[in-house]
């Protein structure tokens, strides 16, 4: 117990690694995630296809693959890349194409009628989708879209084999140095805990606020 | 426009014939395709400004579909629909149709507000927001503006005290009379009714019909209605269209259309609707 408080700064300097590359990625994904969304929903052919290219080859292959190929690919192509900015776009691209079934999923279950109106008052495609579309999707997009973000949160641990200081990491450099592991990594498992925890909490308080009004 | 100046140009004719109503809808020999399927095969039908049209005929017979044509909700395959002179949803080039812009076809379709037979309320919005939407995102009416006005049009269909209910609040009928609104407030020149009644409980259609006879009655808005409501039709219509299998069979003032029809197809579509 008393490694775990002994080392416990330097856990915390890989929890800031873990937090930060875990809220930039589900940040980017999420962009990505809507655009792809909505240009396999409503895209042209030429955006479309690519769009499920990306989409099927990211969500069909292991994320570690991912990483490796952008961290040791790109390197080849002669194109510089260190591994916290490959783990980042490897685990964003992840978070989009994950998001984009998401965004599909929920954008396409909000009824015709309700574009069939927005349509009939005058409303072109964008603020169709901005003000009529997209805020009934919310509600539906929200759930699955946790899902996403507690994964990338544990996605992020794989990002130790391109060597990216994270918690996992820090954990497991304290394991070696003191030779007693078990504590120090049940106390990395309740930190990544924890912090899934809040997400989920937070998912659960975000469901609360776009659900509008139901028959009272 | 084009039309009325060779109606002028023909031996002054025009000057004879009193014709204080213009053409607000002019459909000419409309085809429509879903898939193999031709659901209107050469539609012709002239609705002019101000007056109230209701097409009745048997389910399939391309009523609803006819009224999508003429927002642009469904495109066409051939033939023509002006809205007030300028054609919807294409571009005449070299006497071929060419898609129009985005823009154009939103521009259209602000000037033909349609009521569903699902309502389509926006859910996450107020009755009051509902209505003054459209003024707001289209028109760029000034908010407060809006809202006054949308309040003033709810309380016009009697629902002045359920401005801030979701549509989920508001019973079926209430509903359609929120969507009544909503048309209204964009102040469009022709207003499309799809079958507003056919969802709703028997004892909830009196108050949408009450509403769109006392707007029918009120002149002044263009209206077409795709309706299975005969007494609707009696009442409220300056015109009534008989579609069946895609081509309108036959019209005319309701009293001649319900107490004299001529083919046969309306004759035997009346009288199912009397044997119920």
């Amino acid at each position: 117990m008393q490694t775990v408080f002994e080392n416990f700064d330097l856990l915390l300097r890989g929890l800031r690694i873990t937090i930060a590359l875990a809220a930039v990625t589900i940040l980017i994904g999420t962009i990505l995630g809507v655009l792809g969304g909505v240009g396999l929903l409503y895209g042209p052919l030429l955006i479309r296809l690519p769009l499920r290219v990306y989409s099927d080859i990211v969500r069909g292959t292991p994320l570690l693959v991912q990483i490796f190929v952008i961290y040791y690919g790109l390197p080849a192509l002669d194109v510089q890349i260190n591994g916290f900015r490959a783990a980042t776009v490897a685990l964003a691209l992840f978070a989009g194409a994950h998001v984009s079934e998401v965004v599909r999923g929920a954008v396409g279950a909000v009824p015709r009628g309700q574009s069939d109106a927005a349509k009939s008052l005058g409303l072109t495609f964008w603020p169709r989708l901005r003000y009529v579309v997209l805020p009934q999707a919310v509600p539906l997009i929200l759930p699955p879209w946790v899902n996403t973000a507690v994964e990338m949160v544990k996605g992020t641990s794989l990002v130790v084999l391109v060597s990216v200081s994270d918690l996992l990491f820090a954990t497991r450099k304290v394991a070696e140095r003191t030779g007693d592991p078990m504590p120090i990594y049940i106390t990395a498992a309740l930190i990544y805990f924890f912090v899934n925890f809040g997400i989920s909490r937070f998912g659960f308080w975000l469901e609360r606020r776009f659900r509008f009004a139901v028959a009272s | 426009m084009e039309q009325q100046g060779i109606a002028v140009k023909e031996r002054g004719r025009s000057a004879t014939v009193s014709t204080p109503r213009t053409a607000m809808v002019r459909i000419e020999q409309l085809h429509k395709c879903f898939g193999d399927l031709e659901v209107l095969r050469g539609v012709d039908l002239t609705v002019d400004s101000g007056e109230v049209v209701c097409i009745i005929g048997p389910s399939g017979s391309g009523k609803t579909t006819l009224l999508r044509c003429i927002n642009f909700l469904e495109s066409y395959q051939a033939g023509r629909i002006y809205l007030d002179g300028a054609l919807v949803g294409y571009r005449e080039r070299h006497g071929k149709l060419v898609p129009a812009r985005e823009q154009e076809i939103a521009r259209l379709r602000a000037e033909t507000s349609m009521v569903f037979q699902g309502f389509n309320l926006f859910p996450h919005m107020t009755a009051l927001r509902n209505v003054a939407f459209g003024p707001i995102k289209v028109r760029k009416t000034p908010t407060a503006q809006a809202v006054v006005r949308a309040q003033e049009l709810l309380g016009r269909v009697g629902l002045a005290d359920k401005a801030s209910s979701y549509p989920a609040q508001l019973s079926g009928g209430q509903q359609q009379r929120v969507a009544i609104a909503r048309a209204l407030a964009m102040e469009p020149k022709v207003m499309l009714f799809d079958e507003v009644t056919s969802a709703l409980d028997p004892e909830l259609v009196g108050e949408v019909l009450a509403v769109m006879e006392q707007l029918a009655a009120s002149h002044g808005v263009t209206m077409i209605v795709v309706t299975h409501e005969m007494l609707f039709a009696r009442e409220a219509a300056d015109r009534v269209i008989f579609m069946d299998h895609g081509v309108v069979v036959e019209q005319g003032p309701p009293d001649q259309l319900f107490d004299h029809p001529k083919s046969d197809r309306l004759q035997a579509f009346l009288r199912r609707f009397r044997a119920i």
